[in-house]
């Protein structure tokens, strides 16, 4: 973890367990300061959830959307089923 | 490379305080009730002007499918137990308050409206779903918390209601 130096750099400047410790706060608060990044996104509060109960953010907001995104995959995919429409992968259905 | 485990008890006792700060105490029941003043449909709406009532209090918001539900049961409770001194209370989240007025054309209240597009009040009541009911006793203090509203709610919320109006 501590990447301090048992040799000065300068030789005379400052006793190397000064540098260690002065080091080992430098990762302290490096690692302070990532945490407090993860802290800057806070989820929305039950009553900010205007916007997300709207319809269209729902999987199945529109339904006609939602059967031609089915029908496209089925197309394509050769895999069809479980959703209500048949499919046999030649894109012609 | 010397890593003493007193400076990763340091660093963890750190990374941990980091961690903790934000987290807010829950309002329970027994706990006084926070100061409301807020807009309301005329005049401010304050909990203090309600002091020495049983104060039902509901935060909603005009996209909250249960809320709508709720709001027939608010009207009866008013008519049922308004007499024997219960004020239901309902505070509009909604960010747009024009949101809340459409709602309000399309389903009757027939109770004390109160409006708060900041949600300030939300975090003192320590709002943790919506819509959430409190129920305040004459004292002031909280006596009920309800989280929520399915219709099988009602009995559990009116009996706690009447228990709350029988207190002093």
């Amino acid at each position: 973890m501590s990447t301090a130096h048992d040799q000065p750099l300068v030789a005379g400047s400052t006793p190397p367990t000064t540098r260690r410790a002065l080091s080992r706060l430098g990762l302290a608060l490096i690692a302070a300061a990532a945490g407090l990044g993860g802290c800057a996104m806070s989820p929305p509060q039950p009553w900010e959830k205007g916007n997300l109960a709207l319809p269209e953010m729902t999987m199945g907001g529109d339904a006609l959307d939602q059967r031609f995104i089915q029908h496209i995959y089925g197309s394509k995919e050769a895999a069809s089923g479980g959703y209500g429409v048949g499919g046999g992968g030649c894109g012609c259905n | 490379m010397k890593t003493t485990p007193r400076s990763l008890l340091r660093l963890t006792a750190l990374c941990l305080a980091v961690l903790a700060a934000p987290a807010s105490w829950a309002l329970d029941a027994g706990a006084p009730a926070p100061d409301l003043n807020l807009p309301g449909l005329k005049d401010a709406v304050t909990l203090a002007q309600m002091k020495g009532k049983v104060v039902y209090v509901d935060f909603w918001a005009s996209w909250c499918g249960p809320c709508k539900q709720s709001f027939p049961f608010m009207n009866e409770l008013q008519s049922k137990y308004g007499a024997q001194g219960l004020t239901v209370l309902a505070v509009n989240l909604d960010a747009k308050r024009a949101d809340a007025d459409k709602f309000l054309g399309e389903v009757p209240a027939q109770f004390t409206v109160a409006f708060d597009a900041t949600g300030d009040s939300a975090k003192r009541f320590d709002v943790k779903g919506m819509p959430s009911s409190y129920v305040i006793g004459r004292d002031g203090k909280v006596a009920a918390v309800h989280k929520g509203f399915r219709e099988q709610d009602r009995k559990d919320i009116e009996s706690r209601i009447v228990e709350t109006l029988g207190t002093p």
